[in-house]
């Protein structure tokens, strides 16, 4: 049993990484106030933008690492500047966000594979290697934790969760995560207050765009190397682990984690005799029935941000 | 008739974005547009592809129209779609009848099927208020790897382990007298099939007392409930309707213009579904217009592919900015606006000036 | 006398209405100024203009005798000028303290919240000027009185000298509105000024020195507060001789219509809002609920109308069982319902007037058969209404009820369930937002209803509606019934010493 979780403990963290960030993505979004169901289209438009820039800079730079850096930047900036069609359609436009966020979705999937396809002629763009996961030096020697968490990591994964606590300080700590809160809660009492609703919510948004255009990036650098034109739904479950992890950090840390396992359980299934006797389907669809099980029992006690969705009525009374 | 011309602005701003793309890869933006509408339409077996491919369209299309009617965003259609498929599949591979029965059954357990899969979704929320988005899309994956194992499971086909068995011909809504008026095009009889759909559905909600009801509590769910009508069955029920909708998708997608279904791919067209409801204004007319007009866009793009260097996903790519203008169309009134005011403006002036 | 604020010739407008044409109004320092008009004639749009939300087509603003252009709240706080809301703009699960500091957040190294430093100042200010407010306290966790006293804090906190009371007096027990009028004089003794927003006659008389009066946007006058009297004051609001008497005569109470035999029902947190409540109406009798918001009377009407689950207790009408039956069958026995939120609950507003006119009937004939509609019998029982109902719209019965005014949208809203011609007809805050005109139409059509033997219960907050329309009266508080009076014999102070809480010996 032991050796079971050692084993797929790496692969598991690896899985939440891109979750987790791009959760956290939509956690910003959401606590703004507005709704981003795109998340996933965000992600695709991370993934290629980072496989194009590393299949264009591989081999032109001796660092292959920094190529990989520079991959997941440009992952974040096109994250960014997609997000910034659904900020535009719900904030100034007061359009249907649900709607808003299933273009890009759409244009996502598309508009990526169109480009592709333009350039490599299958619509997929490889990249020679992602990053190589490595021991930390001293902690790996820990007994026990160490051979956990600290052996066969990968830099982006200690990134993350650096960006996790500055996350959480953020939004607890500042004045800005103050007013960000406020908007999402009651955005009239932050406008009566002195805050620029618009500005905030733009902010939350683009955040979310950078965040799951790392997401995407991520998945590229460690586990896939190779653009294929969807994210497997990744971007959809990163939104299941929000509501699971009911809009705060470390309850989505705990979401992600869960999914994490519970994928790589279902995937290295037929490998490992003890769970080979469970049909796979039931370990493939198992995240999805315990995420819609846990919508129900948080129904009643959701800490949704109450003004999240709503287009924002500037002096309704 | 404002909705008509917003919907047909949003299409012409797709189309000019498409062609700003085919002009960013190098290419002849009309030629690329005169062989895409070529390939749909040139001839008679072409035009009966558009047909078929428009036909789950406008399956999925009524259902998420159907929804969005009664406030509820069905975006589970293309796991209705497959769970449909796959009972109708599974009764065509599995029984013996006459071909008239056989049918009739298929057709009946592939709107049962996707019913059933919308059913979830739809008590969650009635009874619980969890917001059908998030459950919908849970769905579509359960029923992906349902459909994942249990066609290689039961139905392998002979061939590849990707894939179905085909269906006998009896089983599938294919028929000589169409094939052969179409020229060897694969529209079947799903097409009819997607036309009474359109006059039902139109008929339910705007003549029923159903149709009332249902719209009431779309509009204002307290309202309705103070006026003493059952908010909560009238949810389920909505969504039963629209995901036996989108299983019907199935059944002509899955028996008719193919005859045997693949593992492995989430239907597009259950978020395309999103963008006929959207385009089409929610209104079975709209929707079956807009579903052909994206069944020209879908079945075009081979041929134009084949005579260009233009990658085939140019179509999805149209259609995802028609939906983005489509949901921001405030944008677009205000245009229509500024241009009327324009106008009566100048004949102000020239009446003057008279 | 130095004016402290001054707003001359002010011109605000919306698409299709001028809200304020050419209104003046100028604030002494150290003086109450109350701002009178009726529901809609323009005056939260005002404070509105000076307090940053809007800004004004034409006219100036000058404080403390400098022209300024006040073109968002945040300016307006630097001049001074603060505004407590009527809806309380408070995030519900923040603390006092955050709420407080929102906008304007006091830091420690120039990153962190200082919530610290915070709660000590506002500590310091709520003993300063009386106020009593715990900063750590979660705002949905306090009364209501407290949630306004925090909306004040928040002006203090950021030293406004000049405060803007929205209809302060709204959601406030008879003894919460004493303790806020002494509050205000403590403030104006610290040196502030204040204008307070108001249709309340009482009020006015109470604590302002002076008042300035509009009437659909236009400004009539400024008088001195002591030397004018409420009669003349409501002439000023209205433009015509206002009667405050409702013409009735006296009550022939019938057979009983309703009884409701120790009702208990929860409310939305899960507590019991109604205890052993008990109660019943007659045939021919108009029976007034008096209390303050929030005290129970939500949960009467929806446990009454099926909307809501009763826990113990049972309701009788016509001497048959209703406790468990469904809201549908209800109304088909004869229940009518005016809803306290007519846009909430009322109408269906995207729905034309016509569709709304047959909300609870359009499953029987004529309407429908066999599950079809039949729109021309709708047009013509919604047509029937309207005119009955002086039911004024852009296109008739095709009208969406979206398109409509507030009091319209009431008068379709009581026609469509006078229509039903209910043994009871429950009218929950009916006149709310209304114009005089209309609030005077509506009571003459309640007590027309009474006058035909049936019966109608009235809840509503405004104790003077409930005091002329009903003939009996019970007063509600914390979900208790605290007793019940006959009008003829009661007063004022009587009925709100009730809805505070206090219960008399004698009961009807």
């Amino acid at each position: 049993m032991w050796t079971i979780i050692e084993q797929i403990f790496p692969y598991a963290i690896v899985f939440t990484i891109p979750l987790l960030i791009t959760a956290l993505g939509g956690l910003f979004s959401e606590r703004s106030g507005v709704v981003n169901i795109g998340l996933d289209g965000l992600m695709i438009f991370g993934a290629f933008a980072a496989a194009l820039t590393i299949n264009a800079l591989q081999g032109t730079i001796p660092n292959h690492n920094l190529v990989l850096w520079i991959g997941v930047l440009a992952g974040a900036v096109m994250g960014m500047i997609f997000s910034l069609l659904h900020a535009f359609a719900s904030i100034n436009l007061n359009a249907n966000q649900i709607i808003s966020g299933t273009a890009i979705n759409m244009i996502a999937g598309a508009l990526t594979v169109f480009l592709a396809r333009n350039m490599t002629g299958s619509g997929n763009i490889r990249i020679t290697s992602g990053f190589f996961p490595t021991d930390v030096p001293v902690l790996s020697s820990i007994p026990v934790i160490g051979d956990l968490f600290f052996t066969r990591t990968y830099p982006t994964t200690w990134f993350i969760l650096l960006v996790l606590l500055i996350s959480a300080f953020v939004l607890f700590k500042t004045k800005t995560g103050l007013r960000l809160r406020s908007c999402g809660e009651f955005p009239q009492a932050a406008e009566a207050a002195g805050v620029n609703v618009r500005k905030i919510r733009y902010l939350g948004v683009i955040l979310s765009g950078a965040f799951s255009g790392l997401g995407g990036a991520i998945i590229i650098v460690t586990y896939a190397g190779e653009f294929t034109g969807n994210v497997s739904g990744l971007g959809f479950l990163a939104l299941a682990a929000l509501i699971f992890g009911q809009w705060k950090p470390l309850g989505i840390l705990a979401a992600t984690l869960f999914f994490g396992f519970a994928t790589t359980v279902a995937n290295v299934s037929s490998v490992i005799p003890e769970l080979s006797a469970i049909p796979p389907i039931f370990l493939k669809i198992f995240p999805y029935v315990v995420t819609l099980i846990a919508l129900v029992i948080f129904s009643k006690s959701s800490q949704a941000p109450k003004a999240a969705g709503e287009p924002f009525d500037s002096g309704k009374r | 008739m404002r909705n008509t011309i917003i919907s047909l602005i949003a299409v012409l701003f797709g189309l000019i974005a498409g062609g700003l793309l085919m002009l960013f890869i190098g290419s002849n933006p009309f030629e690329g547009y005169l062989y895409l509408f070529q390939g749909g339409l040139k001839n008679i077996s072409r035009f009966g592809d558009t047909l078929a491919t428009a036909t789950p369209l406008i399956f999925t299309g009524l259902s998420v129209a159907f929804a969005f009617r009664t406030g509820l965003f069905n975006i589970g259609a293309s796991g209705q779609v497959l769970i449909g498929g796959l009972l109708a599949t599974a009764v065509g591979l599995t029984f013996d009848w006459s071909r008239p029965f056989l049918l009739l059954v298929m057709i009946l357990v592939g709107f049962l099927g996707g019913a059933l899969w919308a059913l979830i979704p739809g008590v969650l929320k009635a009874r619980f208020n969890v917001h059908e988005v998030v459950s919908t899309i849970m769905m579509n994956w359960v029923a992906y790897w349902t459909v994942y194992y249990v066609v290689p499971g039961y139905f392998k086909g002979e061939f590849l382990e990707t894939e179905s068995r085909k269906l006998p011909d009896e089983a599938t809504l294919r028929t000589p007298f169409l094939t052969d008026l179409f020229q060897g095009s694969y529209i079947n009889i799903g097409l009819f099939l997607g036309v009474i759909a359109v006059i039902v559905i139109g008929f339910i909600i705007n003549k029923t007392t159903l149709g009332f009801e249902l719209k009431a509590v779309g509009f204002n769910r307290h309202a309705a409930e103070y006026a003493g009508m059952r908010v909560n069955s009238n949810i389920v029920l909505s969504m039963l309707i629209s995901g036996g909708l989108a299983g019907l998708g199935g059944v002509a997608m899955y028996t008719g213009n193919a005859t045997s279904m693949q593992i492995g791919i989430l239907p597009s067209q259950g978020f395309d579904g999103i963008a006929v409801a959207l385009l089409g204004a929610n209104s079975p007319i709209g929707v079956f217009f807009a579903a052909v007009f994206f069944g020209i866009l879908y079945s075009g793009t081979g041929f134009m592919n084949a005579m260009t260097e233009i990658p085939p996903e140019i179509a999805n790519t149209i259609i995802a900015i028609i939906i983005y203008f489509a949901a921001t169309s405030i944008l677009i009134e205000r245009l229509l606006n500024k241009l009327k005011k324009r106008r009566t403006n100048s004949t102000a002036v020239k009446k003057e000036e008279v | 006398m130095e004016y402290v604020v001054e707003m001359l010739n002010i011109r605000k407008e919306f698409p299709g209405i001028v809200a304020n044409d050419n209104v003046t109004l100028t604030l002494k320092k150290g003086e109450i100024h109350a701002l009178l008009g009726e529901n809609g004639a323009g005056k939260s749009t005002l404070m509105g203009v000076l307090f940053g939300m809007y800004q004004p087509e034409q006219g100036m603003i000058k404080v403390n005798g400098e022209q300024v252009q006040i073109t968002n709240p945040n300016v307006a706080n630097r001049l001074g000028i603060g505004m407590v809301h009527q809806h309380f703009k408070l995030v519900e699960n923040f603390t006092v303290t955050e709420n407080i500091i929102l906008g304007n957040e006091p830091l420690k190294s120039g990153v962190v919240l200082d919530i610290h430093s915070a709660a000590k100042r506002i500590e310091e200010l709520s003993k300063y000027y009386g106020l009593n407010v715990d900063p750590h306290a979660k705002i949905e966790d306090i009364s209501v009185g407290m949630q306004q006293r925090v909306e004040i804090m928040k002006m203090l906190f950021r030293e406004a000298d000049v405060l803007i009371f929205d209809e302060p007096t709204a959601v406030l027990t008879p003894s919460e509105i004493d303790e806020l009028m002494n509050i205000m004089k403590n403030l104006i003794k610290e040196g502030k000024s204040i204008i307070i927003i108001t249709h309340k006659l009482k009020e006015i008389k109470a604590v302002a020195d002076r008042c300035t009066v509009i009437r659909r946007g236009k400004y009539i006058g400024t008088v001195d507060v002591a030397e004018t009297s409420e009669a003349s004051l409501a002439e000023m609001m209205v433009g015509r001789h206002v009667s405050f008497k409702v013409d009735k005569e006296e009550s022939k109470p019938g057979e009983l219509v309703l009884e409701i035999d120790s009702l208990s029902v929860k409310n939305n947190r899960k507590v019991m809002g109604l205890k052993n409540f008990s109660l019943s109406v007659r045939k021919g009798e108009i029976v007034g609920v008096a209390g303050v918001e929030g005290n129970g009377q939500s949960e009467l009407v929806e446990a009454i109308t099926g909307l809501r689950k009763v826990e113990s207790g049972k309701i009788l009408f016509n001497g048959e069982d209703i406790t468990n039956l469904p809201v549908r069958t209800r109304i088909e026995k004869g229940i009518a319902h005016i809803p306290e939120d007519r846009q909430k609950r009322g109408l269906v507003l995207d729905y034309t007037l016509q569709s709304n006119m047959v909300l609870e009937v359009y499953k029987k004939p004529p309407f429908s058969k066999h599950g079809l509609l039949n729109l021309s019998a709708m047009k013509e029982y919604a047509k029937n209404i309207i005119e009955k109902f002086d039911v004024r719209s852009g296109e008739g019965e095709v009208s969406i009820a979206r398109t409509l005014s507030g009091g319209n949208q009431q008068k379709a809203i009581i026609g469509r369930e006078l229509e039903l011609d209910p043994d009871l007809l429950i009218a929950v805050q009916p006149t709310r937002g209304l114009d005089v005109g209309s609030i005077e139409y509506i009571h003459k059509r309640l007590i027309e209803h009474r006058d035909r033997g049936k019966a109608v219960l009235l809840i509503s907050l405004e104790l003077d509606e409930v005091l002329q329309l009903s003939d009996r009266i019970a007063a509600i508080n914390n979900g208790e019934l605290i007793g019940i009076v006959n009008a003829s014999e009661t007063n004022e102070n009587e009925v709100g010493l009730m809805m505070a809480g206090v219960s008399k010996e004698r009961s009807v």
